[in-house]
C-alpha cells in the first residue's frame, strides 16, 4: 500500500499556496496533518497530481481569545486543542469532544481545520463546530470568505470550499455560566470515529433551556442543527417527546458500522442522555 | 521521473542528508533507506499504530507522514530510544511479565506507553487503555503490557 506519484510542494506561505493554486488549479491538493489524506493516498482512493505542504506556515496555528471568541488556526493540532486550557474553559463542549478524537499518534499530527475541511460525517469537531454556531474563514487569492459551519458542510466530504481556497482559521463564540453542553459517542473502542454520536448547546433560562443546537453526527451525511427542537423550550417532562422529535426527523444512512434501523435507536438513546445532561448543567437562574 | 527531493534531518541524534521520493513515507524511509528497522509497517494506513516513531518529541505514525515532510525534523526510533535508555524502566516491566510476544507491536506502544508516562501524572487502568487504543496487539492480549505500564506510573509516583 504505497502512495502513487506526486508532486510535493513545501508551502513557506500563504503566497506559495496561492501560487500553486494559480499554477496547478484544482490538481493541487492541501496536505495539513495527512491523517485523513495519507490514508486515502496509501490506499490510492485519492490521486493528487499536486500536494500543496501547509506545515511549515507557523501563522496558521495558534488559539486566541478575543471578543468572546475563539480563535482556532487551521493548522492547529488536536492536542493542542486537548491541552489547551483556554479550550477547557470557554468551550467545554470542544474539550471534551476532541479526547475522542482518534488516537494519541494521531492527535499529536491531526489538525482541527483538517478535520472540518475534511468533514467526515462520523467526525466529532464538524458536529461540534455546527452546534457551537463557528465560522470558517477561507481565504483565496481573492481574499477572505466568512462561512457559517451550518452552511460549510454540504455531504459525505464535501464542503462549501472551492478548490482555490484554503481554510485559515475557525471563530467560535465562547460559552459561559449561561450555556448548558452536552456530548455522547458511540464507539466500538476509544478513539475510533462514531457509530453515532450527539453535540449540543443551549441557553439557560428561569423557564428552561432555549436556543437548543442538537447535532447527531455519524447519521446523516452532514452534520446539521435538529431544527424541529430548536425554537422551544426545553423543560424536564419534554424530554421524551423532545428526543422523538429529534430521531423522527432523522434520515440515517446505513455504513460498515451498522444499519440505519440500529442507528435511530442509538441516536434515540444519545439524544435521551444528552437533553438530560443538559437539564442536570442547569441551575436555573 | 519523479524528482526527487534533498531533505537533512537528525536521526537519533546523527545528522542524514538523503534523497528522497516524494511520495515514500517516513518509516520506509527509516527502513530502507537507512536500515532501521525497528519500526514495524502493518497496515500503512493509521489503524495500527506498528510504524511509531517520534518527531520533534512527539509519537506520530510513520506510515501517515512523508519522508519529504521530515527535512529539518528530529526523528527518534525504536533503536535511538533503547540506546539512550529512556526505555529502560517500560523494558523490564514488560520482560518481567511476557508483555510481548511477537514483538511486532512492541518499538509503537513502548513508544506510546513512553508518552503517557512522560505525561507525568495519575491514569486509571481505563484511561492507560485509551491512550493505546490506537496501538494493536494480535498476541498478548493487552493486559500484560497495561500492568507494565502501570507498575511504571507507580514506580514514578513512590519516587517523588
Ligand atoms: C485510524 C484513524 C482514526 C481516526 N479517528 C478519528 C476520529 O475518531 N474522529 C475524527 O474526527 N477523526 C479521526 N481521524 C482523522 C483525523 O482526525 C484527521 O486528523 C482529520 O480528519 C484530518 O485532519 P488532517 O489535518 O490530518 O488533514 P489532512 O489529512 O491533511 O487533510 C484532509 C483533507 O482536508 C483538506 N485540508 C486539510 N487542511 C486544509 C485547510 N487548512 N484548508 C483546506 N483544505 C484542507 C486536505 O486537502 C484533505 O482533502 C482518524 C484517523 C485515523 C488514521
Ligand atoms: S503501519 Fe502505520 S499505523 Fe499501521
Ligand atoms: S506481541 Fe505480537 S502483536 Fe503484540
Amino acid at each position: 500500500m504505497k502512495a502513487p506519484t506526486f508532486k510535493y510542494l513545501r508551502a513557506e506561505s500563504m503566497d506559495d499556496v496561492y501560487a500553486a493554486f494559480a499554477e496547478y488549479g484544482d490538481e493541487a491538493v492541501i496536505l495539513a496533518g495527512g491523517q485523513s489524506l495519507m490514508p486515502m493516498l496509501n490506499m490510492r482512493l485519492a490521486q493528487p497530481a499536486v500536494l500543496v505542504d501547509i506545515n511549515p506556515i507557523y501563522e496558521l496555528s495558534g488559539i486566541v481569545l478575543s471578543n468572546q471568541k475563539l480563535h482556532v488556526g487551521a493548522m492547529t493540532r488536536h492536542v493542542e486543542v486537548a491541552n489547551a486550557e483556554l479550550v477547557a474553559e470557554t468551550l467545554p463542549l470542544i474539550g471534551c469532544a476532541i479526547k475522542q478524537v482518534a488516537h494519541r499518534g494521531i492527535r499529536n499530527r491531526g489538525t482541527f481545520g483538517g478535520s472540518l475541511a475534511h468533514a467526515d460525517p462520523a467526525a466529532e469537531m464538524p458536529a461540534c463546530a455546527v452546534a457551537l454556531d463557528a465560522t470558517l474563514i477561507l481565504q483565496s487569492h481573492g481574499g477572505a470568505r466568512r462561512v457559517k459551519a451550518t452552511d460549510f458542510f454540504l455531504g459525505v466530504m464535501s464542503t462549501d470550499r472551492r478548490s482555490d481556497e484554503i481554510l485559515t482559521s475557525i471563530e467560535l463564540p465562547t460559552q459561559g455560566s449561561n450555556h448548558a453542553w452536552a456530548f455522547h459517542e458511540l464507539s466500538r473502542r476509544h478513539g475510533d470515529f462514531a457509530l453515532v454520536g450527539v453535540a449540543a448547546t443551549a441557553q439557560r433560562r428561569s423557564e428552561g433551556l432555549d436556543g437548543l443546537r442538537l447535532v447527531v453526527f455519524g447519521c446523516e451525511a452532514r452534520p446539521r442543527i435538529s431544527e424541529v427542537v430548536a425554537s422551544r423550550t426545553l423543560v424536564p417532562q419534554d424530554v421524551a417527546e423532545f428526543a422523538a422529535a429529534v430521531v423522527k426527523d432523522l434520515d440515517p444512512m446505513s455504513d460498515l458500522e451498522g444499519d440505519a434501523e440500529i442507528k435511530l435507536i442509538q441516536a434515540h438513546a444519545l439524544v435521551e442522555r444528552s437533553l438530560n445532561d443538559l437539564l442536570a448543567a442547569q441551575p436555573y437562574d | 521521473m519523479t524528482e526527487m527531493l534533498s531533505i537533512k534531518l537528525i536521526v537519533n541524534g546523527i545528522v542524514v542528508n538523503k534523497l528522497v521520493d516524494p511520495r515514500q513515507h517516513l518509516t520506509d524511509f527509516l527502513r530502507s533507506d537507512l536500515g532501521l528497522t525497528g519500526s514495524h509497517i502493518g497496515c500503512e494506513h493509521g489503524v495500527c499504530g506498528a510504524c511509531s516513531v517520534r518527531v520533534n518529541g512527539r509519537v506520530v505514525r510513520g506510515c501517515l507522514m512523508l519522508a519529504s515532510q521530515s527535512d529539518g525534523a528530529e526523528i527518534e526510533t525504536i533503536e535511538g530510544l533503547v540506546e539512550s535508555g529512556d526505555l529502560n524502566e517500560l523494558m523490564t516491566e514488560f520482560v518481567a511479565r511476557n508483555a510481548l510476544q511477537c514483538g511486532f507491536c512492541t518499538p509503537g506502544i513502548l513508544l506510546t506507553a513512553a508518552e503517557i508516562v512522560a505525561e507525568d501524572r495519575c491514569f486509571s487502568r481505563q484511561e492507560i487503555r485509551n491512550e493505546l487504543s490506537g496501538n494493536i496487539c494480535r498476541c498478548t492480549g493487552y493486559q500484560a503490557i497495561i500492568d507494565a505500564i502501570e507498575m511504571v506510573l507507580i514506580e514514578n509516583m513512590k519516587k517523588k
